[in-house]
Parts: C-alpha cells; sequence; structure tokens
C-alpha cells in the first residue's frame, strides 16, 4: 500500500444528532476512524434567558433560571434564591434548609438516573433507558405533588418554599427511598461487569485532574480524576455539614471513572435523603418571617389592613434588594452551579449570570476526544453530562 | 484570607499593577488595574499563600450611563486553601482587557462569551469570535444599550446559483481529481 496518496476528511456531527444530547455540534477532521481535530460549535439552544431575567421581579426569574439546566431545574433554582437571600441577608429556618437539601438531592438522583440511562443507550444498552426513565417518573411524580408541575417546580423561592409540604409527601418519598437501592443495584448489575460496557468506557476520553481543573470540570469529571473537591464538603450551604456523607472519587480519569463515580454519588444521594426525610416534620414553617419578602398568612390578609397591604405590595411591586453583587454556589448534578447576581437596589435584577457547567464540559471536549476513534465521541460526551439548555441559556 | 490580605501578597509580588478591595457580602473582592493584569493572575494560581488553581466563572456587568461602563468579574477558587476569590477589572467602552487563558485554560470560551455578549475585546485571545450568536449578528445583547425586544428582518443570502455548464465542469473535474492517484 506505499505511495497511496490518503487525505483527512470533515464530518459534521450534529447539531440534530441523537447522542449529543440535544444540539450540540461538533466539526470533525477524521483520518480513517481517528479523530485528528474536533471543533465543538455551540449557541443553537440560546434564548437569552439572562437578558430577559434583568426585565423580571426577583421572584420572577425562578422560573427562568430552572429552564436553564433542564435536567437539574431545582438545582439552578437553590443557587439563585441562595444568592438573593445572601443579598437579602435572610436566613432561613431549619426546616427550610431541610427540605432543601432533601429537594436537591432528589434533582440530583433525578438528573443522575437520566444520564446513566441515555448514556448507557448511546453505548448500546438500549434497554437501560426503560429501566432509568421508569425510576425518574417516580421523581417526577414528587416534584408533581409538591408543585403540581413534573419538570420545573419553581418550589424554591426567594423567602422560602413556595408553600408547605401536601400531604402524603414523607410517604411518598420514603417509598421511593426504599425502593432505589435495589434499582441501583440493578443498574450496576446490567453495566459495571458488562464486558462490552466496561470494553467501550475504560481507557476513553482520559482526563488528568489538573486538566480537570485549569478546564474549570469542578464536579463529578473532576472528582473521577482525583479531585476531591465538592462544594457540599468545601463551602457547606443549607447546612450540609450536618449530613453524614461521604464524596466518591476516582483516580483514572476515564469514562468508566465517571460513571463510576456518579454512580457512588446517587448512593450518597439516597443517604443524604433519607437523612433530610428523618428531620423534616409534615407540617411547620416553610419560610422566613422577612415580612419585605414573604407574604403574610392568608387569615391575616382577610383581617388585618396592614397584611392586605404587605401582601398586595409583594404581588403587584415586589421586593427590593440591597445593592451589591452575590455568588452562592452548589453541588449540582453537572458540577459547581451558581448564579451571580448583581443588584442596583431595585425591585428587578440588574445582572443575572449562571455558572455553566455544560459549556465549560462542551469547551473541553475537543481535547478529550482528539487522537481516539470516532465511536468514543458518543462515549465521552455522555459521560460530560452536558445538558445544551445549560451551556447556551 | 480578606482583601486587605490579598492585597498585601500582590502587590509584594507584582510590581506595576494597582489594588483596591471592594465591599462584598459573600467572599473577599478585589478590584484591580487592567495594566499588569495577566501576572496578576499568574501570581494568583502560582503563589503558594494564593493558590487560585480553579478559573470558576469570567462574566461582566454593563453598569451604562455611568464610565467606565464595564466591570469585567472573574470568579477564582482554590481547593487547596478552601478560598474563594472576585477580581474585577473596570472597563471603558474603548478598552480592552488582557487574555487570562495562559493562565486558566477556562478562560478561553467564557471570555469570547464576554465578548459575544457584551464586546469587550480580550488582548491576546488566541480565537476571539461570538460563541452563543451567530457570526453574522450585529451588536452585543447584554449591553444595557441593546433593546430587549427588536423586531428584525430575517437575514437572508442571495442562493447560490451556477449554470448547467458550470455543474457539468465541476462534476468532470471532482471525477478526474477522485481517480488521479
Amino acid at each position: 500500500m506505499a505511495g497511496l496518496r490518503t487525505e483527512t476528511m470533515t464530518v459534521n456531527m450534529g447539531p440534530q444528532h441523537p447522542s449529543t444530547h440535544g444540539v450540540l455540534r461538533l466539526v470533525l477532521e477524521l483520518d480513517g476512524e481517528t479523530v485528528v481535530k474536533a471543533d465543538s460549535t455551540i449557541g443553537y439552544l440560546h434564548t437569552g434567558i439572562e437578558k430577559t431575567a434583568e426585565q423580571k421581579k426577583w421572584q420572577q426569574v425562578i422560573p427562568l433560571v430552572e429552564r436553564m439546566d433542564y435536567i437539574g431545574a431545582q438545582s439552578n433554582s437553590l443557587a439563585y434564591v441562595l444568592s438573593v437571600e445572601k443579598l437579602l441577608g435572610l436566613e432561613m429556618p431549619q426546616r427550610v434548609r431541610d427540605i432543601r437539601v432533601l429537594l436537591a438531592e432528589l434533582q440530583r438522583l433525578s438528573s443522575h438516573i437520566f444520564w446513566i440511562g441515555t448514556h448507557a443507550m448511546e453505548i448500546g444498552a438500549v434497554s437501560m433507558l426503560f429501566y432509568a426513565l421508569r425510576e425518574r417518573e417516580l421523581l417526577l411524580n414528587i416534584n408533581e405533588l409538591i408543585a403540581g408541575f413534573r419538570f420545573f417546580p419553581s418550589y424554591m423561592r426567594v423567602g422560602g418554599l413556595r408553600e408547605d409540604l401536601p400531604r402524603g409527601f414523607h410517604d411518598t418519598v420514603n417509598a421511593f427511598l426504599e425502593r432505589i437501592p435495589g434499582k441501583i443495584d440493578e443498574f450496576e448489575g446490567l453495566l459495571t461487569k458488562n464486558d462490552m460496557f466496561t470494553r467501550r468506557t475504560q481507557d476513553v476520553g482520559v482526563i488528568t485532574r489538573d486538566e480537570a481543573l485549569t478546564w474549570g470540570l469542578v464536579g463529578p469529571i473532576a472528582r473521577a480524576a482525583g479531585s476531591d473537591y465538592d462544594v457540599r464538603k468545601y463551602f457547606p450551604y443549607c447546612g450540609y455539614e450536618t449530613y453524614d456523607f461521604n464524596v466518591p472519587t476516582a483516580s483514572e480519569g476515564d469514562v468508566f471513572a465517571r460513571y463510576r463515580v456518579r454512580m457512588a454519588e446517587m448512593r450518597e444521594s439516597v443517604k443524604i435523603a433519607k437523612q433530610a426525610i428523618g428531620r423534616i416534620s409534615p407540617t411547620g414553617a416553610w419560610g422566613c418571617d422577612d415580612p419585605r419578602v414573604v407574604p403574610p398568612p392568608k387569615d391575616k390578609v382577610y383581617t388585618e389592613m396592614e397584611a392586605l397591604i404587605q401582601h398586595f405590595l409583594i404581588y403587584s411591586q415586589g421586593f427590593t434588594v440591597p445593592a451589591g453583587e452575590a455568588f452562592v454556589p452548589v453541588e449540582g448534578p453537572r458540577g459547581e452551579h451558581g448564579v451571580y447576581i448583581v443588584s442596583d437596589g431595585t425591585n428587578r435584577p440588574w445582572r443575572v449570570k449562571m455558572r455553566a457547567p455544560s459549556l465549560l464540559a462542551c469547551q473541553a471536549l475537543p481535547t478529550l476526544i482528539e487522537g481516539g476513534m470516532i465511536a468514543d465521541i458518543i462515549a465521552v460526551i455522555g459521560s460530560l453530562d452536558v445538558v445544551m439548555g445549560d451551556c447556551d441559556r | 484570607m480578606d482583601a486587605a490580605a490579598v492585597i498585601d501578597a500582590l502587590t509584594r509580588l507584582v510590581p506595576g499593577a494597582t489594588y483596591e478591595a471592594a465591599p462584598s457580602v459573600d467572599f473577599t473582592t478585589v478590584y484591580t488595574s487592567a495594566a499588569g493584569f495577566d501576572e496578576t493572575c499568574r501570581v494568583l494560581r502560582d503563589a503558594p499563600e494564593l493558590a487560585f488553581d480553579v478559573l470558576i466563572e469570567v462574566t461582566a456587568a454593563d453598569y451604562f450611563p455611568r464610565a467606565p461602563r464595564f466591570e469585567v468579574v472573574y470568579h477564582l477558587l482554590s481547593t487547596r486553601n478552601r478560598a474563594r476569590l472576585r477580581v474585577k477589572v473596570r472597563a471603558g467602552a474603548a478598552d480592552t482587557v488582557p487574555t487570562v487563558y495562559g493562565v486558566w485554560r477556562s478562560a478561553g470560551w467564557l471570555e469570547r462569551e464576554v465578548y459575544d455578549m457584551f464586546g469587550i475585546v480580550f488582548d491576546g485571545h488566541p480565537d476571539l469570535r461570538r460563541l452563543l450568536m451567530p457570526d453574522d449578528w450585529e451588536g452585543h445583547p447584554a449591553r444595557k444599550d441593546y433593546p430587549v425586544q427588536i423586531r428584525k428582518d430575517a437575514q437572508t443570502y442571495a442562493p447560490l446559483e451556477i449554470t448547467e455548464e458550470e455543474f457539468r465542469a465541476n462534476l468532470e473535474r471532482d471525477r478526474v481529481g477522485r481517480t488521479k492517484h
């Protein structure tokens, strides 16, 4: 075959490709089946949420930020309300903090369950998708129970929660938490020692700890490469320091390591959620008692003039937030989520900026796939767990 | 680590740059000058008492009509010292800010997004193109003087037109090209 003229081929992958998790577009330069060069292009899902948020009142931004990372919705709204409450200087009652922890962990479970379903399906284990979505359905039912809305509950509010927990909440959550560890065993039984799965994932898309940190991939990706950084341990919020849990890590930094870390994280989330549901009383405070932000109880609105005025003001003009800036990160399903907010002292935000873990993952994607095989691209994208709504905002 | 300690360490290690503490409610915030900014960032990453190894976020805020109108905001994280730091650089509409891509790789797209949304130019950035908006978009949407809702005619381009002879000639050229070796 000596003297045969060869040339590379440019292939466009996406943005309408089923395994690019939405609308990620990759321009690949291929030498046979080897990826010589890759260039990721994003922006197909940009909807200007941050610009829109500047026109809304503080409380009205919550449904918008939930639509950014649509697989981990309540993690976004938690980051947003914590930032606004930081500027307002509000302290939440213990019960609200525990409910927020519980919802954040259920959201992480929901996101990871969806991830294992799609990731395994893309690698070829199609039935995993159905097993995973069956369990996620139960989590969506919990969302429906608390807020009447399955994907974007908007249940987190500045100043607490939207309303008290519904009847039957504890039973539903406890039933789910009893059921899910066995299902995680089932998922792992299907995949962890599956020869096809391990061969597709081991030594693929390797990233070192230092590379992961310089690319800003803090979260499950860096933890699979040996970092132990987890916002819940390093900068605890909502009382995470009072919960007993571990931060799973791995050192290989490949697709399989990221799989193992996320599976172990699901078990830790169950552990935290079990502790949280045990601390939450069925009824009690669901907001702080700051009258600037939280409307007065309904019986007072009907009987007292001041309460009626306060209620009217909160729902017509909203509340003002002291001028300043705040950034309170939380550990989201995809890594560090945080909303940088700037207030000019009025009832509308001056600037809202979401830290998008998926944007940084898409940025680092070419370094992970260059030099590998074209079939590995699918495994790597899946293991980074990118959500294009989060990436493009 | 409070702002005074950070400024102390930086003024000792970086000559020629100026620093100023800023009020904050969450974590230490420091204003710095665009002059000597890349050296400042290198020291922030490498000096053992600072050791900010992760650039979490680069963003900007537009304070139009105040001058200088922009503040470029960098959020840093030190996994070794368990510390966070916010560094801010003021920039006018015509000013440029040095890129920090050489210090933290994550700055690449984050700075592109700031350029795309605010039109702030990062000096020395290897690939400063639009990131989220289409390449032929006019204006920078996150600026305060950019309208929220505008009506714009859809941008269209003249269709690619070639004659039948040109088409056949192209086919012929390609066929010859492929069988040459």
